[in-house]
């Protein structure tokens, strides 16, 4: 049995008085692939970020390789692990967003081997050697010396998925990777995602993507109004799932695409 | 006229004028920072003050401060600066102002989203400041520093009302006591020539920047 890599127990978010995420809990085991789906403000990109640490947690436990980031103290409010230790689990962890948010003044390479020289502090060769390594791998060994905004969408999510890797995390979430893209780009970044999964990666991605879901994920949790309602196999949720708002949500999902 | 004398002496009030610019830009250009990233602090201890001194900087006449700085320290605080440090501090302040608004401009276009890459990424607040941030603002604020620039150039002209003896003054002294408009068009040739450094300096940052968007 694989050792657990991330694991989230009830954790609540609010934000101006409004609960946005209400006690969810997750497991992911490595090399596995977790989808989150459901409606637009189910809470899906806010868990992420309170997983990915750009947000805090009100309560509630989550741990990353067995290292405690958040838990419950005493009064049942978040209690946060100390700054050296939130440092540590976020070297576990890579984010790949919606809108890549590459640096827009360094060159492909540079924006993926920059992050390894100033926080890994790797010498710069052995840097850009795995970078290109990386570009390669995404198929982008040409675009090394080009800035972001002479790239196409898709190739800029490689990049940024690259830039990812490139810190050796041992989780990688995607937060809605392809929504910023029109179906021929999504399906070029689909492919390297399948890719990464065929590899063992261990990833969390929200998406909606379905039929992404279905063929890559081992799990798949449907959130909707910040609770996770369901959570399977792709072929339980997809195919037999006795939840009406998880079916709700699927048929409406079949009838626009 | 005697020209000779005329260049001399215009040339070295250039001089004057040239000192009090390079000064300004060597404080007020740090200053700015600080003072916009003060103004841009969620403490309102912070960002209060900060706001009223740009208030201040900004809303009232620069003449004015260059006086307030000459003749007001000594009976508010015993110190009396001598007349060409009292208009160097009041330009300094007064710039730093100016700046620390286009900083700020600068700052708050870069996307929330790049910061967060770089917090996920795990680069500290100043390695994030210092490597992402800054150089992108260095070249969205170009344009706008650009004017500030040559109205620096321009401005220094009034430390004259501090007995400063810059371009402008030592002009319109030769233009007073002889009826010869010369020096009028020579001050004008000499404030151009500055001011076309200047632009062109501003258009080869400008250009050397431009390789990304």
């Amino acid at each position: 049995m694989s050792s657990e890599i991330l694991k989230v127990e009830g954790i609540r978010k609010s934000f101006d008085g409004e609960e946005i995420l209400r006690g969810i809990s997750l497991n992911v085991r490595e090399g596995e692939v977790l989808a989150v789906i459901g409606p637009s403000g189910s809470g899906k990109s806010t868990l992420l970020r309170c997983i990915s640490q750009l947000e805090t947690v009100d309560s509630g436990m989550i741990s990353i390789c067995g290292k405690v980031l958040v838990k419950n103290g005493p009064e049942g409010k978040a209690v946060y692990a100390d700054r050296n230790t939130r440092r540590e689990i976020g070297r576990h962890v890579g984010l790949v967003f919606q809108n890549f948010n590459l640096f827009p003044h360094h060159t492909v390479l540079r924006n993926i081997a920059d992050a390894p020289v100033r926080v890994l502090r790797k010498s710069r060769r052995e840097a850009e050697e795995a970078a290109r390594a990386l570009l390669e791998k995404m198929d982008l060994s040409e675009k090394a010396d080009a800035y972001p905004c002479q790239l196409s969408g898709g190739q800029q999510q490689r990049v940024s998925i690259a830039r990812a890797l490139a810190m050796n995390p041992d989780i990688l979430f995607f937060d809605e990777p392809t929504s910023a893209l029109d179906p021929e780009l999504t399906g070029e970044i689909l492919k390297v995602m399948r890719g990464l999964a065929a590899e063992h990666m261990t990833m969390v991605v929200v998406t909606h993507e379905m039929k992404f879901a279905h063929d890559v994920a081992d799990h798949v949790v449907f959130m909707d109004g910040g609770s996770v309602l369901e959570d399977g196999t792709p072929d339980e949720l997809f195919s037999h799932t006795k939840n009406e708002r998880t079916r709700a949500f699927l048929t409406r999902f079949n009838e626009n695409s | 006229m005697n020209y000779q004398v005329l260049l001399e002496e215009m040339l070295t009030a250039t001089v004057m004028s040239l000192r009090i610019f390079f000064f300004t830009l060597i404080f007020a250009l740090p200053l700015g920072m600080l003072v916009a990233l003060g103004r841009m602090s969620r403490h309102p201890v912070i960002h209060l003050p900060v706001r009223f001194y740009i208030l201040i900087m900004r809303g009232t006449p620069l003449m004015l401060q260059l006086l307030f700085m000459f003749y007001a320290l000594k009976p508010l605080f015993g110190i009396q600066l001598e007349r060409v440090m009292a208009a160097q501090v009041a330009f300094a302040l007064n710039y730093a102002a100016y700046f620390a608004e286009i900083y700020r401009g600068g700052l708050e276009s870069i996307p929330a989203g790049q910061l967060e890459a770089a917090r996920v990424l795990g680069y500290t607040r100043s390695q994030t400041f210092f490597h992402i941030v800054l150089p992108q603002v260095v070249k969205r604020i170009i344009p706008p520093m650009g004017n500030e620039f040559i109205t620096l150039v321009k401005d220094t002209s009034l430390a004259q009302v501090i007995g400063v003896v810059e371009l402008l003054k030592v002009t319109s002294q030769w233009v007073s006591s002889a009826v010869d408009m010369t020096p009028l068009v020579i001050a004008g040739v000499f404030y151009l020539a500055m001011n076309g450094v200047v632009t062109r300096a501003f258009t080869a940052a400008e250009n050397r920047l431009s390789y990304y968007r």
